[in-house]
């Protein structure tokens, strides 16, 4: 699990983990007990209201520049992240 | 100037109009007091007295042209660090986060700095939100004013601590699972969740997109109010903002709740700490005197909400804290290959309680699982939606506790995640729903802290809901600055 997060974990935090989702898993196993046929899920609040206009006029609005978007990257060049190497040449 | 930690935003206005003191005087009061209190607390983690003076500049050239300073205009106010600040480092309480600077303003922000709004600093928060007592901040715990060895409440912790400590008169906080509701409780100050949609989220770091809401703490109903009013709204930056018109809540503070049906909901009941009981119990005999009437309902999938929510929020944090990789946000761990590099920096950058998160909404998302967990909890979710809106027919408010105890000691429940997690109870449905609930204070236990009492309208009755709050607060005795 910790492989498909992306997430280095030290023994000592496995072991505190296995335990905490051990009790915290079993607690959602009463989710179990409900009787949930015929209900559609809500993935999203709906409310009775106008409808909300999702589409925007398409306008051009200036970007924050490439300067501005690499302000906070670790590591950047040439106007692009830069990243350990990914293929051998 | 004196007096500055028991301003509210009608008194500001007030001494701005009458030359009693000009916004920059208060900024710099307002700055200096901060920063004198604020190690008793650690509400704030940084100030931003440069923007704050600015700011007040602004007012003060207007008010000296006779122009209209905004309903703002001049108040000293604190921002979460979830939200983001052009130019001022914004770092979600995460190590991770430590030296971002963001290069755009949260709508909500630019809203209320239009509106003449002061932003003196941003307040200590859990990790990227997470949490129910601000013990998960990588910059340390913040410390409840009312008792500094108890918790603030979370995960807007420092924005409630900073408004009852009287280092700001207003903050912003935001709400996933109570993220506002049981601070304002746990502080005594009011703290407002609007409906899902209510306020732009554009600016607020994601935690869990179908749940977080931005929401005011004030000291009083009527500031919380005007601070909802100055910021909600359509919003063509973010999707999901609501179009609904924005009515003007402070004028609807008229009294005039004698007649209306309000729920108490038994299952919340259920499990309180009796001091708890007493005043929310105390606090229903107010709104009866109030002319309300008080009557029994029944929320019947209560007990299946905190399951519920774990799961879809933990779902959600999981995919949107997958951004946190070492490329763009500033840290980066060495490593020799790119998932090498992954892996470490996010391993040494997120704190227990996001590891915890991230796993558990890796799991119910996991192939074979998903239709167990999170499947399951979205229909769950459907019936605690209609729970409400099944009450909503019978009755105009809902009135609840908001925690089952009072603030509880720093370290109390910090090995136990589950049982913080159960915490969270009363105010994770309100979430769940996505309908507007807020905390106002509701007295005082015997050893001196404060017990919030909750209120719930339906979706966007917010006016309903503060008119109802502001009577209480008046009517209860518990208005105001201390």
């Amino acid at each position: 699990m910790a492989d498909l997060a992306n997430l280095n974990l030290t023994e000592e935090e496995i072991a505190h983990l296995v335990k905490d989702l051990d009790e915290i898993l079993t607690h959602m196993d009463a989710l179990n007990e409900i009787d949930t046929s015929g209900v559609e899920p809500m993935a999203q609040v709906l409310y009775a209201s106008e409808e909300t206009a999702t589409l925007r006029r398409d306008e051009i609005i200036p970007p924050i520049g490439n300067h501005a978007a690499l302000a906070n990257a670790p590591l950047a060049g040439n106007g692009y992240y830069k990243v350990p190497k990914v293929i051998e040449r | 100037m004196t007096g500055v930690a028991s301003l509210t935003i009608e008194r500001v206005r007030a001494g701005l109009a009458a030359r009693q003191f000009s916004a920059v005087e208060l900024a710099q009061a307002a700055l200096e007091f901060a920063q004198v209190e604020n190690p008793k607390t650690n509400a704030y983690l940084h100030f931003c007295p440069e923007r704050a003076l600015a700011a007040a500049e602004r007012v003060d050239q207007k008010l000296a042209a006779g122009a209209d300073p905004g309903p703002l205009g001049g108040v000293p106010i604190a921002v979460k660090d979830v939200i983001v600040t052009q130019g001022v480092r914004t770092t979600c309480g995460s190590r991770l986060l430590d030296k971002y600077i963001p290069p755009y303003n949260a709508t909500a922000v630019r809203r209320l700095e239009e509106a003449g709004a002061v932003i003196l600093g941003k307040t200590n928060c859990d990790e990227f939100a997470m949490g129910s007592s601000n013990e998960n901040s990588a910059f340390g715990p913040v410390r409840n004013p009312a008792a500094l060895d108890r918790v603030p409440g979370g995960s807007s912790g420092g924005s409630a601590a900073a408004v009852a400590q009287g280092t700001a008169v207003a903050a912003l906080g935001s709400d996933t699972g109570g993220s506002v509701r049981q601070p304002a409780s746990f502080c005594g100050v009011v703290g407002v969740t609007p409906t899902y949609g209510r306020v732009s989220r554009y600016g607020l770091v994601a935690f869990a997109s179908s749940l977080d809401h931005i929401g005011p703490f004030g000291r009083t109903v009527r500031d919380a109010a005007l601070m909802l009013e100055t910021m909600a709204g359509r919003d063509e930056c973010d999707a999901t903002s609501a179009s609904a018109p924005v009515p003007r809540y402070t004028a609807q503070l008229d009294g005039k709740v004698a007649g209306l049906k309000i729920g108490v909901p038994r299952e919340y009941f259920e499990g309180l700490a009796s001091e708890t009981g007493d005043l929310v119990h105390a606090g229903l005999d107010v709104l009866k005197r109030l002319g309300c009437q008080v009557r029994d309902i029944s929320l019947p999938a209560t007990k299946y909400a905190v399951p519920c929510y774990y799961v879809i929020a933990t779902a959600e944090a999981s995919s949107n804290l997958a951004r946190y990789d070492g490329v763009r946000y500033t840290s980066r761990a060495n490593a020799e290959t790119l998932s090498g590099m992954y892996r470490v920096t996010r391993g040494e950058g997120f704190g227990a309680e996001c590891k915890r998160r991230i796993m558990l909404g890796t799991y119910v998302l996991s192939h074979g699982y998903y239709d167990a967990y999170y499947l399951k909890a979205q229909k769950v979710r459907a019936l605690i939606a209609e729970d409400f809106r099944k009450a909503f027919t019978e009755v105009d408010a809902i009135a609840a506790p908001v925690s089952p105890s009072p603030a509880f000691k720093i370290g109390e429940k910090v090995n136990d995640p589950l049982e913080m997690y159960l915490s969270d109870i009363y105010t994770i449905t309100g979430d769940l729903a996505g309908i507007p609930c807020m905390s106002v204070p509701c007295g005082k236990t015997r050893e001196g802290l404060p017990v919030g009492m909750q209120i719930l309208t339906r979706h966007f009755d917010e006016s309903g809901m503060f008119r109802l709050a502001d009577a209480f607060e008046k009517a209860g005795g518990f208005a105001g600055p201390n």
